[in-house]
């Protein structure tokens, strides 16, 4: 570890007054790091506090303790660099589609004209899926799926330099979801983009995503594991299940939330250096001679694990 | 049933029609026919029963006068003889003055109560205790202070409709979503930047439902008080043709009350309906 990840998490804390009088930790002394350009996809059973950490990246909500730096400065409130799509779509309700996006395109671009601005939110709209006349629909007369896309055109377009998705391809159906999951990439592909997206879809991690970060139950959460996605881009849908690795790292996935997940939950942390995921390097093709066995606790037996 | 169907709103109108004329032939019947003078007895002569203006007019009468009222509307015929436009015209002068020095007070002090949580609370009390006061309770102490009865019956047009706008815009204000404050805040946006594009327009229709209110009261209002500082408006005219015992005008302009009331609260209703949106 030479150098210090684009965006580093360090000792992130949330806790939140019960409404008995008691605290809840949320999660506790959680720490990660995400490179410059990285897809990083994180999943955990509902309720760990996977938005409430995205809304902390977001700049929204202050954690109880901790911090978080981007390129080497300390996050303080929320800023255009970090674009969000939120769980819950937030658009406008009295801006149509079009609108909704004109305004993060305006606040963007302040110096640009009027018919660019248009333009630019068009283009977006286009890549998700909406053009003609629905655009100028208010978001009460479009479906939860458009009003998902135009959520996801609107972050799309201020091309931001760190994008955060929660959930966001939950309201769709598989074939739109399969639309604008590569669209995504392209956009990321195209840019310097760093992604953080939550998802629940472990199909929809192992496509996209570099890495995924698996948390555990709550309360007392944490990032328990950050598993690396062995699987060559360009991806296909159709063609990664193909690959050797497909199956080793979805099994250990699913192995994680099935029972894991449970076993780990409410652990405290007791080293100082031992706050960081554990990163698990599942490779079946081979092709790293210097990978060596780890113990990985009751995971499925084929496993190489290389700690960091 | 060979489409004969109407809509409802084509037989809604027609039952209103009907209703009307219905109402209208009873109250005719109702009213005896009036005597010419040479059939009186001396009694009747002498009890006032002969007058033309005593008795309560029938609907004709008063769509007469109606009809010759609203055919000039803008006559002066000295300083206690002006036309119904005229007397309507200084009460919605009034009201409006009155209404708007209230909206320009009340919106954005609203705005800024709504927005912090210690400043509700802190001017609470105070809104609570002068809100229930009856505007016109407030009379006298204006005509004492402002010394001018015009001004004063502004005045009294200020202080009543400055509550529900106030109450209303904090109200609504106060409950803006936290997530469309969450969508300006990723986007940057300033303070007057989120007021203005985030803000207003989430919190616009029940800010417009308090304008609503506040109109309302305002007319009510400005009847009684014309009826106390007198000189002009459409109050003083009701009160004035009380006073010449002509019934026929009072009817008439309390008709002409509803008619105006009804208009401005429907400009109101039009804005409302411009401001409304959908979750
Ligand atoms: N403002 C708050 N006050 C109190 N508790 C909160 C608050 N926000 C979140 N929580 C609690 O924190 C926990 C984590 O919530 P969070 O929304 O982050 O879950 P999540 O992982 O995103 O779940 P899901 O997958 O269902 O969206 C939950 O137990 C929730 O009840
Ligand atoms: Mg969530």
């Amino acid at each position: 570890m030479a150098s210090k990840p684009f965006l580093s998490i360090e000792g992130l804390t949330q806790r939140f007054p019960d409404g008995q009088g008691d605290t809840l930790t949320v999660f506790e002394d959680a720490s990660f790091g995400i490179e410059k350009g990285e897809f990083v996809c994180i999943i955990g059973h509902s309720g760990c506090g996977k938005s409430t950490i995205m809304n902390i990246l977001a700049g929204l909500a202050e954690p109880t303790s901790g911090v978080i730096k981007m390129d080497g400065f300390e996050v303080s409130g929320p800023s255009l660099d970090r674009g969000v799509v939120f769980q819950n779509y937030s658009l406008l309700p009295w801006l149509s589609a079009l609108k909704n996006v004109t305004f993060g395109v305006k606040a963007r671009h302040p110096d640009w004209n009027k018919k660019k601005v248009e333009q630019h939110a068009r283009e977006f709209l286009a890549k998700v899926g909406l053009d003609g006349d629905v655009v100028h629909r208010k978001p009460s007369q479009l479906s939860g799926g458009m009003r998902q896309r135009v959520s996801i055109a609107r972050a799309f377009a201020n091309q931001s330099e760190l994008l955060l998705l929660d959930e966001p391809f939950g309201a769709l159906d598989a074939l739109t979801r399969g639309t604008i999951q590569d669209e995504l990439l392209k956009v990321w592909g195209d840019s310097e983009q760093t992604v953080f997206m939550i998802t629940h879809d472990i199909d929809e991690a192992i496509l996209l995503a570099d890495r995924i970060l698996l948390m555990t139950n709550g309360p007392f959460a944490r990032v328990a594991e950050s598993v690396e996605i062995t699987i060559p881009r360009p991806r296909s849908r159709t063609e990664i299940v193909e690959h050797a690795n497909y199956y080793a790292i979805r099994n250990h996935l699913v192995q994680f939330l099935g029972h894991r997940s449970k076993e780990l939950a409410g652990q405290q942390v007791v080293e100082a250096d031992d706050r960081s995921p554990q990163t698990v390097r599942i490779d079946k093709s081979g092709e790293l001679p210097d990978a060596r066995s780890a113990d990985t606790s009751g995971g499925a037996p084929h496993l190489l694990a290389v700690n960091d | 049933m060979a489409g004969v169907t109407l809509s409802d709103n084509k037989r809604a109108a027609i039952l209103s029609i009907v209703m009307l004329a219905v109402g209208l032939l009873i109250w005719e019947l109702a009213i005896p026919g009036q005597k010419a003078v040479g059939e009186l007895t001396e009694y009747e002569r002498l009890s006032g029963a002969g007058s033309q203006k005593a008795g309560v007019p029938p609907p004709s009468q008063v769509l007469a006068k109606a009809w010759e009222e609203l055919s000039n509307p803008f006559y002066v015929n000295g300083p206690n003889d002006k036309g119904i436009g005229i007397q309507i015209g200084h009460s919605i002068y009034r009201v409006l003055t009155g209404y708007a020095l209230a909206a320009v007070v009340a919106i954005p002090f609203g705005f800024l109560i709504g927005m912090s949580a210690v400043a509700y609370k802190a001017f609470n009390p105070f809104i609570q205790v002068l809100r229930p006061i009856s505007p016109l309770a407030w009379m006298p102490l204006a005509l004492f202070i402002i010394q001018d009865s015009d001004a004063s019956a502004i005045f009294v047009i200020f202080i009543c409709s400055i509550w529900p706008m106030l109450l209303n815009t904090a109200f609504g204000v106060a409950g803006v979503r936290q997530d469309w404050v969450n969508v300006a805040r990723t986007h940057e946006l300033g303070h007057l930047k989120t007021a203005f594009t985030v803000i207003l327009p989430a919190a616009a229709p029940t800010i417009v439902t308090g304008m609503r209110i506040s109109i309302g009261i305002a007319w009510l209002v400005i009847v009684a008080a014309e009826m106390l500082v007198g000189g002009t408006g459409i109050g003083y005219y009701v009160w004035n043709e009380w006073n010449n015992l002509d019934l026929t005008s009072v009817i008439f302009s309390i008709l002409m009350i509803g008619i105006v009331g009804m208009m401005l609260d429907a400009a109101f209703a039009t804005l409302q309906r411009a401001v409304a949106y959908a979750e």
